[in-house]
């Protein structure tokens, strides 16, 4: 470990550390803007420049490694007027529009500036500007703003694995920009916006929208994809202005994708304010009590084998705890999509690994899966690991590109039988890799034989020495793309003992064994299918659940409430509310909780921790948070033989998925823009 | 004055036949094998007792360059690398190399590689160097042929290939770290120190990166002894070394001479003297334009090797010494400069991307007298705010010729601002 001194005092750090670092450790901060601990060290912005004892020149602290005897300077006079130097030079071709400036008021430029600036300018040429260029629809650039620290550019080479970004031209002539006239193809290219230290690089929704010394900053999660992204939700009355990662290294690092940051324009557009009744064949505006009572009616007089409950992807914890408890029926499901995961052992549907878990993986097999449309996040960790080399990754299932290298396999059951058998070559590979791991995705487990594949995927877990060292390690992961399922799963909303599953509630809806159907937040079925059956929806968006119902009873966005959920991981998080559901809209466990009351069926809770404890009573993994338990290794998976059909990923269109993204004009702009070029390319479409 | 025998470069104009018959009979190629079979560190020892300074402008001592690469080849090979981006305004040395000795560097690439226990040597042609490409690359030919280089190069049982990789104009390509981004197929930018290439080079692999001239001389060096090398010049600035001389003289030229030639001597012996006479000499710019220049009072004494130019607040650089006598517009001249070093600014770290701009601006107007007597204060603090500060060392040359303008000259600019602001106030009234 070698010893250096900063400032007088002497530490002692560990080797390959930089100067940089070992600042950090005793508190010393150095103003930066290049350098970003998750990115490449690129030493351009020569901010950080330090003295250093024996050393001709001053030195970058961010690219020197420490060195034993090492006598650094952080605060002479020397440095002190460096740094002035530095942003003196950075400011000669910075506009100072502050005023007009999106990033004004959390613009790294303007702090360090204040901290370490000189208090005026000497320049009195004319100021470089640069045209205007077009990111697309969710990135403004304004790079007459921009410091060149290339901090973009390293996070789309690096982490988006879209080297699309570059630096062209020389000198003050050098701009930042796409070479080509194109927008950013990538499902992670908001982060960006939070990389850039000054204004150059802003949102484009959120642009001229808000400061952010107004907005309230609520820490929540994210439900558009099951990863469970770390969020920090900034609002200004009853409006969520911007969505914003918050750091969680064992989830999102400090990144998410465009859907998870932009799709929140679709919280105010299409939503349900108020209860609707059917009257005439008609949706009508309703006041909760007419629309409770419409519910009772259309629940009156039947058996529980004739009312049915479906609930959708964005459906949390506690209100299909509360409503499995209310209705009692067998007949009910969370799996809208019908993907064939049986309940009953935990490890047959979490991603066992976790996503940190990615980085110590050895050899990869993705089953039916795209995860880059699927969990882009999650993508960006295999991509991670694939970039520090000695991972073979390969993939039955679609041929797209993932942003990283791997062997496609075929899109072939055949492909996946012969792995499980093991006669195919990546099965020895799987079995020599130190911590093999396979990601199953809904593309293989929602088809007929979704069963057979999920038991395929289990033989090939156990005989390639994925379930290793005692539980130490489990490389059998199922990667979901709704939040609400691992949340059902692990409460049992799944169909009773000779319960009907989703495809039977719709068939019995269909031919009228189904009299009522519940359906909460559930979208993505068919509802031209179910018939004459009293159908209720609960939510919040006015998707294609609500335009069938027959009574609708508004809820709460993920924004709105303080809810439960399980990512695929089977990490149970909660969401905070940030702003208050519209108009006449409530959080859905006390919808029914109060519907229960008109039944005459009182639920036994009255508050929201009540209804915790009885979610920890269903399923003790409620009641810890925020973490991750191995879960223990059983049979699991259905009988069948393999279907030959290709395997294919759920998402065509990565920018709408569900009720909120569909609603949202910025994921519409994104579809226009990145679907139809798609559609360009390849010809298939229509 | 050098002796005649005591030449390496024979054929610098080209008077002879530049093949490898003509280079032969001019003693290239001569024992190469039995050089090589004294060993590597038989070599690398030679080269740093002669004392040979890197010819690119810097000055660090070849052979310990070389000695710092991996004393054993490890998982991944080595590289040697050997710019011929020669781009300084004013230098000339490698071309004539390239032109008419291109033997004398390919034995010197064999040889250093083989020093260094590289198999492949890469050779970073200028761009506009598009002949000197082509006389190179049929050298290259002829060598191969000749079982010169390629497998068992010499018959010593060395494999090496050398390349030839053209660049594409860019001056800060001469810069080894974006010398070796623009070999990888990158963008030309400067990489950072550490690590250093002998550690972290061309793809990654221990590299070595030297001048041609430092090359071409490293055969005759093991030929004829590091004694004989280190006996001409001064110590710490021994050997020979090719002048380019430019500007106001009646003969200019690239001379191979000794070290530590007297400026005046080489003026007057090999450029036939100042144009008008020594005493119509007004400055020097002694090694490129990088370099600050000197007045005449420095140029009647100042010795032309490292040291004593260095204690005369310039540098020997790449020895291309740029004369200018009193009709010369020296703030013009340097205007020029300035305008060079921030047209080639890579662009990358922000004092020279922001500052090479701004100091050309200001010297443009300070060329004409459009500005005010403390901006000259400003200027210079300006570039004092870009040496020192950058990646690489061009932040460092586009400072300096301002400096040593305002040094040497600054009653001239003054009198310039004061004559303009005066023509400004006729024409006002």
């Amino acid at each position: 470990m070698p010893k250096l001194t900063i400032d007088g005092r002497e530490i002692e750090v560990a080797a390959g550390l930089t100067v940089m670092q070992a600042c950090d450790q005793i508190g010393i901060e150095l103003p930066r803007f290049c350098y970003h601990e998750r990115l490449s060290i690129s030493g351009n912005c020569r901010m950080c420049l330090v003295e250093m004892e024996r050393a001709p020149r001053a030195i970058a602290a961010c690219a020197m490694p420490v060195g034993d005897g090492m006598v650094i300077h952080t605060n002479t006079e020397k440095v002190k007027n460096m740094r002035r130097a530095v942003l003196e030079f950075l400011l000669i071709n910075h506009p100072l529009d502050c005023p007009v400036c999106d990033q004004g008021g959390e613009c790294d430029l303007q702090d360090i500036t204040v901290n370490y600036g000189m208090d005026r300018g000497r320049f009195r040429e004319k100021k470089r500007a640069v045209r205007e260029k077009n990111y697309g629809p969710l990135i403004k650039p304004t790079m007459t703003r921009c410091i060149h620290c290339t901090r973009c550019i390293r996070f789309c080479r690096e982490v988006a694995g879209v080297p699309e970004l570059g630096g062209i031209g020389r000198g003050e002539r050098m701009e930042v920009g796409t070479y080509v006239e194109k927008v950013l193809s990538s499902e992670l290219s908001g982060n960006i916006i939070d990389l850039c230290p000054v204004g150059a690089l802003t949102s484009r929704p959120y642009s001229f929208a808000a400061r952010p010394w107004e907005l309230k900053k609520t820490e929540s999660v994210d439900v558009m994809d099951a990863v469970g992204s770390n969020i920090r939700v900034d609002s200004r009355g009853p409006a969520v202005m911007r969505v914003l990662p918050r750091i969680n290294e064992d989830i999102n690092e400090e990144w998410i994708s465009d859907k998870t940051r932009f799709a929140y324009d679709g919280l105010k557009r299409q939503r349900l304010d108020t209860p609707y009744v059917r009257k005439n064949g008609k949706l009508t505006p309703a006041t909760w009590d007419e629309a409770l009572a419409a519910v009772a009616k259309g629940l009156k007089g039947l058996k529980a084998g004739e009312i049915a409950a479906i609930a959708g992807d964005m459906a949390d914890g506690e209100s299909m705890t509360a409503l499995k408890d209310l209705l009692d029926s067998p007949n009910i499901d969370c799996r809208q999509d019908g993907a064939a995961l049986d309940g009953s052992r935990r490890v047959g549907y979490i991603f066992n690994t976790t996503i940190a878990g990615i980085e110590q993986a050895g050899a990869c097999l993705l089953i039916g899966t795209n995860p880059r449309l699927e969990a882009p996040i999650i993508n960006a960790r295999i991509r991670k690991r694939s970039r520090k080399g000695g991972f073979a990754i390969a993939s039955v299932g679609p041929d797209v590109d993932l942003t990283y290298k791997y062997k496609h396999l075929g899109n072939d059951t055949n492909v996946l039988n012969e792995i499980a058998s093991g006669s195919h070559l990546f099965a020895e590979a799987l079995k020599k890799a130190v911590r093999p791991m396979l990601i199953v995705g809904m593309g293989a487990l929602t088809r007929p034989d979704g069963g057979a594949v999920l038991s395929a995927a289990r033989k090939i877990a156990e005989d390639c020495g994925m379930i290793r060292d005692n539980g130490g390690w489990n490389g059998f992961n199922i990667l979901h793309t709704a939040a609400a399922r691992v949340g059902g799963l692990d409460l049992g909303f799944l169909p009773g003992k000779g319960g009907l599953d989703a495809a039977g509630i719709i068939d019995g809806a269909a031919n009228g064994v189904v009299k009522a159907v519940y359906l909460l937040g559930a979208d993505e079925i068919d509802m031209s299918r179910l018939g004459d059956a009293f159908v209720i929806y609960q939510g919040h968006h006015g998707d294609a659940g609500a335009s069938r119902a027959d009574v609708i009873l508004p809820g709460a966005a993920y924004t709105e409430k303080n809810a439960t959920y399980v990512n695929t991981e089977g990490r149970v998080q909660r969401t905070s509310l940030a702003v208050f559901p519209p108009g006449e809209a409530r959080e859905d466990w006390k919808i029914i909780r109060a519907l229960s009351e008109v039944l005459g069926k009182t639920l036994p809770f009255d508050t929201l921790s009540q209804v915790r404890e009885r979610m920890a009573e269903v399923n003790p993994v409620f009641a810890a948070l925020n973490e991750t338990k191995p879960a223990a290794w059983g049979a699991f998976g259905g009988d069948g033989k393999l279907d030959a059909a290709p395997f294919v990923s759920p998402i065509v269109n990565f920018y709408m998925t569900d009720p909120i993204s569909r609603a949202s004009a910025t994921m519409a702009a994104c579809t226009d823009v990145f679907a139809a070029s798609k559609r360009g390319k390849t010809g298939t479409d229509g | 004055m050098l002796k005649d025998k005591d030449r390496i470069f024979t054929n610098i104009y080209g008077f002879e036949d530049i093949g490898l018959t003509g280079a032969r009979s001019r003693g290239t190629w001569d024992g190469t094998r039995e050089i090589m079979a004294k060993g590597r560190d038989w070599m690398v020892n030679e080269v740093k007792v002669s004392g040979l300074r890197g010819r690119g402008g810097a000055g660090f001592s070849t052979g310990m360059k070389w000695s710092f690469m991996p004393k054993e080849i490890g998982e991944r090979p080595h590289y040697l690398v050997i710019n011929a981006d020669e781009s300084e305004p004013g230098t000339c040395k490698d071309r004539e190399i390239l032109r008419h000795e291109p033997h004398k560097l390919v034995e010197g690439a064999l040889l250093a590689a083989f020093a260094m226990g590289a198999h492949v040597a890469y050779i970073y042609v200028r761009g506009e160097f598009c002949r000197e490409a082509e006389v190179l690359q049929r050298a290259i030919d002829e060598a191969r042929e000749a079982g010169l280089i390629g497998n068992n190069a010499c018959g010593s049982g060395w494999d090496f290939e050398l390349h030839i990789h053209r660049g594409m104009g860019a001056y800060v390509c001469g810069e080894e770290g974006a010398l070796l981004q623009s070999l990888e197929g990158k963008k030309g930018q400067p990489r950072m120190k550490p690590p250093f290439p002998a550690n972290v080079g061309v793809y990654g692999c221990p590299t070595t990166v030297n001048n041609v001239e430092s090359i071409a001389v490293t055969p005759d060096i093991m030929r004829r002894g590091a004694a004989w090398f280190a006996a001409l010049g001064r110590p710490n600035n021994t050997g020979i070394k090719l002048f380019c001389i430019s500007g106001h003289v009646n003969n200019p030229c690239t001379v191979e001479e000794e070290m530590s030639i007297p400026l005046k001597e080489l003026i007057e012996r090999h450029c036939g003297g100042v144009r008008g006479g020594w005493n119509n000499l007004m400055a020097v710019i002694p090694g490129g334009s990088s370099t600050p220049n000197i007045t005449k009072e420095v140029c009647d004494t100042v010795l032309m090797d490292f040291d004593s130019l260095k204690e005369a607040k310039t540098g020997l650089g790449t020895a291309a010494v740029i004369v200018m006598d009193k009709s010369t517009d020296i703030c013009r001249v340097i205007a020029r400069l300035s305008k060079f070093y921030a047209h080639e600014s890579c662009g990358q770290c922000t004092p020279c991307r922001e500052g090479t701009g701004w100091m050309a601006r200001m010297m443009a107007r300070i060329a004409v007298g459009n500005a005010a007597i403390d901006e000259i204060d400003l200027l210079e603090k300006v570039s004092r705010q870009i040496e020192g500060h950058t990646i690489c060392a061009l932040g460092d040359a586009s400072a300096w010729p301002i400096q040593g303008l305002i040094r040497n000259f600054r009653p001239e600019i003054e009198k310039r601002i004061k004559e303009y602001q005066a023509a400004q106030a006729v024409q006002a009234a």
